[in-house]
């Protein structure tokens, strides 16, 4: 029997970047960096239990100008995947969904998101961590 | 009467019929999440110092212990469930597709494993 052409769903990229989709995206690459800071974490933890000298050549690389660019990205990723993931929950139970606060909610993530960044780092700074 | 077509019904087509599992496991990960990526993100922030004995100190507290290996649990499964649909969603291949979640299943075991190896080591070797 031959195959029917079945109606496929449009391409990605034929919609226009809004907040809606770009904050879905932004999700799931958040989501994604994380699972490789899970790595870092692990990496990190093997290290400390390995004694001092192993846990402070881990630290100096994090400590690392790319160390840190990963830090500052997974410190983003956390937060905003935590705020969009409250947002995310909230549509499970039902609210939010109007067109109005779908987007406010959508602009409060990262917004928020990206000060709470901004404020942890600044504070790391601040007090003589970096 | 099915509308189906028979070439899906051989092939299995159709509904996974598991979704819903996979879709609840997801949400109540994701709440056990809050709580305890922010206990992490902020036990992190407050120690003095990020050194060997001031993390290890802190990791060897019976409840900062239990509160690592939980989070480094959670965050390995809600993140091999997350993984595993962007894998289901973007890699067509079959045999790229069974490949990958065979791989994402192995790694995250690995990694959620020995994270939480270390913070066991950690907290009940205690010198």
């Amino acid at each position: 029997m031959s195959l029917r052409t079945r109606p496929l769903s449009p391409h990605l990229g034929i919609y226009r970047w809004q907040i809606g989709n770009t904050l879905s995206i932004l999700h799931r690459i958040t989501g994604v960096a994380l699972g490789a800071g899970l790595l870092a974490l692990s990496f990190w933890l093997v290290s400390l239990a390995g004694g001092e000298d192993s846990y402070r050549t881990t630290a100096r690389l994090f400590e690392s100008p790319a160390g840190l660019v990963c830090l500052f990205g997974w410190t983003f990723s956390f937060l905003f995947h935590l705020f969009n993931g409250v947002r995310h929950l909230c549509w499970d139970i039902g609210r939010g969904f109007e067109r109005t606060s779908r987007h406010a909610s959508g602009w409060f993530a990262v917004l928020a998101a990206l000060c709470a960044t901004l404020a942890t780092w600044a504070m790391l700074w601040h007090c003589g961590r970096l | 009467m099915s509308l189906r077509s028979p070439l899906g019904r051989v092939l299995g087509a159709g509904s996974a019929k598991d979704g819903t599992g996979h879709w609840w496991a997801q949400r109540v990960s994701a709440v056990a999440l809050i709580p305890l990526t922010l206990w992490f993100f902020w036990s992190l922030l407050l120690l003095p110092t990020l050194d060997y004995t001031t993390v290890h100190t802190w990791l060897s507290v019976p409840l900062s212990a239990f509160l690592a290996v939980l989070l480094v649990a959670v965050t390995a499964y809600h993140s091999y469930l997350g993984t595993n649909v962007v894998v289901e969603d973007y890699v067509h291949a079959h045999s790229a597709k069974l490949f990958l979640l065979l791989l994402l299943r192995f790694l995250y075991v690995l990694c959620g494993g020995a994270g939480i190896f270390a913070i066991l080591r950690i907290a009940l070797l205690n010198p």
